[in-house]
């Protein structure tokens, strides 16, 4: 049997824009958060690097500049009202996370510690401004813990390992969402007057990712699977720096503490791609230099690898040639301890899979799928938004990765998403509040979980004559190969007939875990299903769209195309076709300007 | 090399005794025994029940005792292990829901008792941050990176022997806050601290030290809440 519940505001999703918005929406709605890991597991805790304000604890800095960069990061896809806003409240949300007890670093006079980060600028000079604000190298852990003790705090309503499968509609509104619990394999329908998904990323469709085994867009999929629209899907970033073959990450934050990239000859090619900030351009930049390297032969040994040299008398070496000052003045000089205290996490990373200590050696480091810009397109209260005309879906929301602002455009900065998380979790959760004060609760239809149940039963009664785990590695290697740091119409159309072709064989899968209990292979099955959805959705949209804007680069349209291609995409999926449609950017002050670094 | 997993095995559905299943696969040195698990539940035996996530050592998901010893399954390698005869096994101490699946229900019950939160009801300086020196932060920058994964705490013999004992992990986030300048509620933490089933529970082990995959120094953490306790004003203790 069903068990049923009932709450005002239901939060999929306990990372960290899920724990924002619970701690807003619980102040005055009753409100429950439903998580398929335990909170304190979200992929939130891995963050690194930091949380960018205009704190202007250790120079000069503004809101206005940090919007700026934001929007050339974006390349001019971000929106511009929502960027703004966004920049003016991180402000804000640095010091509520301080409050709330965040541990961050310290400045020798007390205040929050900040550091350089890519793509981040004084706009006067153009030189790199230190806008990060970090925890050593746990920015990430730091937040999640954080929201999660105020939660405990507050006893905000959990149900942990609790998978959500489906999203009701019923008159064009929010009725509630349909749930797996894992410990049982059983269904909970929960009514709600309002949802607010906060699912996190996508990145494990690619074979070489630093993201989470549960990145696998579920709340993108379930509500593209209901008729709302996913947007800029052919936008998601790779990071340059992953551990090779593994993908793991390894921050932007060892070049901000003065770490350089070198090819097989022994030279800082970033010099010759981005003349001013060299290593700290935007990851867009940074990836594409590493693969153009690559193809050249330059790899280390000839490999798909380059280094990333982080030893104390590499960094002080360039440091000297660019000038580098500490904010007293004085010349920028590092020591292994400094840098040691500065990335403890890396370097046990390094040492622990790789035998490589980052003070004595460089890392090897590629290319790895890292952030999805696209997602649940939404307004800057979290609202999303159905279709190209702006009209809201009374009750839905969206906030964290999973949604598209949309303020990371093209390409996000680094430390824009945590900015992104905790601004508009908490204006998602505020404003789901004040539309469940005002709202009632919609009726639910009588076979709301059938649809959910059928799927569940398919998957286990299956022709089984197709492997999940097959299907899923053939779909990671073709993204990798096909949709990722460039692109080709050939390529990408061979990556839509083979994902339509893998589509239809995950469809004959049968898992042979018939229980009930933590059915791990059920679950992966169906996420397999979800990131089928969405890849197919990347290769038609980034098809389709012929130019090269930030993460999205066509090898066959290298130039940026305003004046056709500055807009939005939105694609629907019904079946197995993708429609596309698109939606204006909105512009407030910066106008397109061709963006170099 | 060829590597030989022998696993746990328990499924409450169909009613069985818990037993060892084994599986022969062929391994690299580097990888993780995680990826090991990912194998066998992908090409040999989809119904092992396992939790993972993060794949490096952050989320918490996969602790687990490998080869008698606790670790993170995705921050352990092949050739950490030093044989190629590896027994997986689930946590000891909680009870066991489905193969290496245990209820993390008691240990988030202890983490909860300790108040993990920073108390604080001044009102705090109005669009600024509360100041703090570096040596402040420093005092408690340790406990700082505990990440809930239970490792420590199933590996005390004392929570072993008694589950009501708040364990290290519980202990190691009640210093956190204890230690933090900025914090207002250490007396009540410590109160609780000085029960019987809290620190002085401890009998130095060191498993704990050794367990943790962040490399937290849980002992001397437990050793610095003592201290706390010891120095507390007669007038505070009850
Ligand atoms: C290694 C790494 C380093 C990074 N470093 C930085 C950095 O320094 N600065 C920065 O700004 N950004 C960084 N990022 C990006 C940033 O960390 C993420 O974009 C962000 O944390 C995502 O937060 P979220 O709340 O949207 O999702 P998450 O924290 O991943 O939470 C998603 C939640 O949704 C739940 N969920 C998912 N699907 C379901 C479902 N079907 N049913 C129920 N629950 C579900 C999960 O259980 C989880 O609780 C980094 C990312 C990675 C991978």
């Amino acid at each position: 049997m069903t068990q049923k519940h009932s709450f005002d505001v239901i939060v999929v999703g306990g990372g960290g824009a899920g724990l924002m918005a619970a701690l807003f929406a619980s102040q005055t709605a009753k409100t429950a958060v439903l998580s398929k890991l335990h909170p304190v597991r979200s992929h939130t805790g891995a963050a690194q690097g930091g949380i960018g304000a205009a704190l202007g604890n250790l120079e000069e800095d503004h809101w206005e500049w940090h919007a700026y960069d934001t929007v050339k990061g974006s390349d001019y896809l971000g929106d511009q009202d929502a960027i703004e806003f966004m920049c003016q409240e991180a402000i804000r949300a640095v010091y509520d996370l301080e409050h709330f007890g965040l541990p961050f670093s310290r400045t020798p006079d007390g205040r929050i510690a900040q550091r350089p980060f890519g793509g981040h600028t004084n706009n006067a000079t153009g030189k790199p401004v230190r806008r990060s604000c970090y925890a050593a190298d746990r920015t990430g852990h730091m937040i999640l813990q954080t929201l999660y003790q105020q939660c405990v705090r507050r006893e905000t309503i959990f149900f942990d390992e609790f998978y959500v499968l489906d999203l009701l509609l019923e008159n064009g509104a929010v009725a509630g969402v349909v749930a797996l619990e894992l410990a049982t394999g059983e269904l909970h329908l929960f009514q709600a007057k309002a949802v607010i998904f906060a699912t996190g990323g996508h990145g494990r469709m690619w074979e070489i990712t630093s993201n989470a085994y549960a990145y696998t867009g579920d709340g993108v999929a379930v509500t593209l699977r209901r008729g709302i629209p996913a947007e800029d899907m052919e936008f998601f970033q790779f990071h340059p720096t992953g551990i090779y073959k593994l993908g793991i990450l390894i921050t932007e934050a060892v070049r901000g503490e003065g770490g350089v990239l070198i090819n097989d000859k022994g030279e800082r090619f970033m010099e010759h791609y981005a003349p001013h900030i060299k290593d700290l351009a935007s990851r867009d930049v940074v990836s594409r230099a590493l693969h153009l390297e690559m193809q050249a032969g330059r790899g280390i040994g000839g490999q798909r690898y380059v280094y990333l040299d982080v030893r104390p008398e590499t960094v002080n070496h360039y440091a000297a040639l660019d000038g580098r000052t500490r904010p007293d003045g004085s010349p920028y000089r590092v020591t292994a301890e400094e840098i040691q205290a500065k990335i403890p996490d890396i370097i046990d990373f390094c040492r622990t899979y790789l035998g490589v200590d980052p003070v004595k050696e460089p890392m090897p480091v590629q290319p790895t799928a890292h952030y999805a810009m696209g997602g649940i397109p939404t307004d800057i209260n979290g609202r999303v938004v159905g279709d190209e005309r702006g009209t809201v879906v009374p009750g839905l929301y969206a906030a964290g990765e999973c949604a598209c602002v949309s303020v990371h455009g093209a390409n996000r900065l680094g430390t824009n998403s945590l900015v992104d998380l905790i601004v508009f979790g908490k204006a998602a959760g505020q404003d789901a509040a004040r539309y469940a004060a005002g709202a009632g609760f919609q009726p639910l239809p009588a076979d709301a979980e059938d649809f959910a149940r059928q799927q569940l039963e398919h998957l286990r009664h299956g022709a089984g004559t197709e492997r999940p785990a097959e299907i899923r590695r053939e779909m990671q290697r073709l993204m990798f190969e096909q949709v990722g740091v460039f692109r080709t119409q050939e390529g990408l159309e061979q990556a839509v007939r083979q994902l339509q072709d893998l589509r239809a064989r995950c469809r004959q899968v049968r898992v042979s875990d018939q229980g009930r209990a933590y059915n791990y292979e059920l679950v992966n099955t169906w996420e397999l299903g979800n990131l089928l959805d969405l890849a197919l959705v990347t290769a038609e949209s980034a098809l389709a769209r012929r130019e090269s804007r930030g993460a999205h680069a066509r090898e066959d349209f290298p130039r940026r195309d305003d004046e056709n291609w500055l807009r939005h995409t939105l694609a629907r999926l019904e079946g197995d076709r993708v429609t596309l449609s698109y939606k204006p950017v909105t512009i407030t002050r910066y106008q397109p300007r061709e963006r170099t670094y | 090399m060829l590597t030989t997993l022998k696993i746990y095995r328990y499924d409450p559905e169909n009613g069985g005794a818990p037993h060892y299943d084994t599986f022969t696969l062929e391994a690299q040195p580097t990888d993780r025994v995680l990826d090991l698990l990912e194998r066998v539940r992908d090409d040999h035996d989809g119904t092992l029940a396992f939790r993972r996530s993060c794949a490096h050592g952050v989320c918490g998901s996969d602790a687990m005792r490998i080869n008698g010893r606790n670790y993170l399954a995705c921050k352990v390698l092949v050739k950490d292990l030093g044989t190629t005869e590896i027994t997986i096994e689930p946590l000891l101490g909680l009870p066991v829901k489905k193969d290496l699946v245990v209820d993390m229900g008691p240990f988030f019950d202890h983490y909860r008792e300790v108040m993990p939160y920073l108390v604080n009801d001044e009102e705090p300086p109005e669009g600024k941050e509360r100041l703090q020196t570096p040596a402040e932060r420093e005092l408690f920058d340790d406990t700082t990176k505990c990440i809930l994964c239970a490792a420590c705490t199933t590996s005390c013999p004392v929570f072993w022997a008694n589950g009501n004992y708040q364990g290290p992990a519980a202990i190691v986030n009640a210093h956190r806050f204890i230690f933090d300048s900025r914090d207002r509620a250490a007396e009540p933490r410590l109160a609780v601290l000085a029960r019987q089933t809290g620190v002085w529970s401890c009998r130095t082990a060191f498993n704990c030290t050794e367990a943790c995959p962040r490399d937290i120094k849980v002992t001397q953490a437990i050793a610095e809440v003592k201290r706390a306790l010891v120095r507390r004003k007669p007038s505070a203790r009850r």
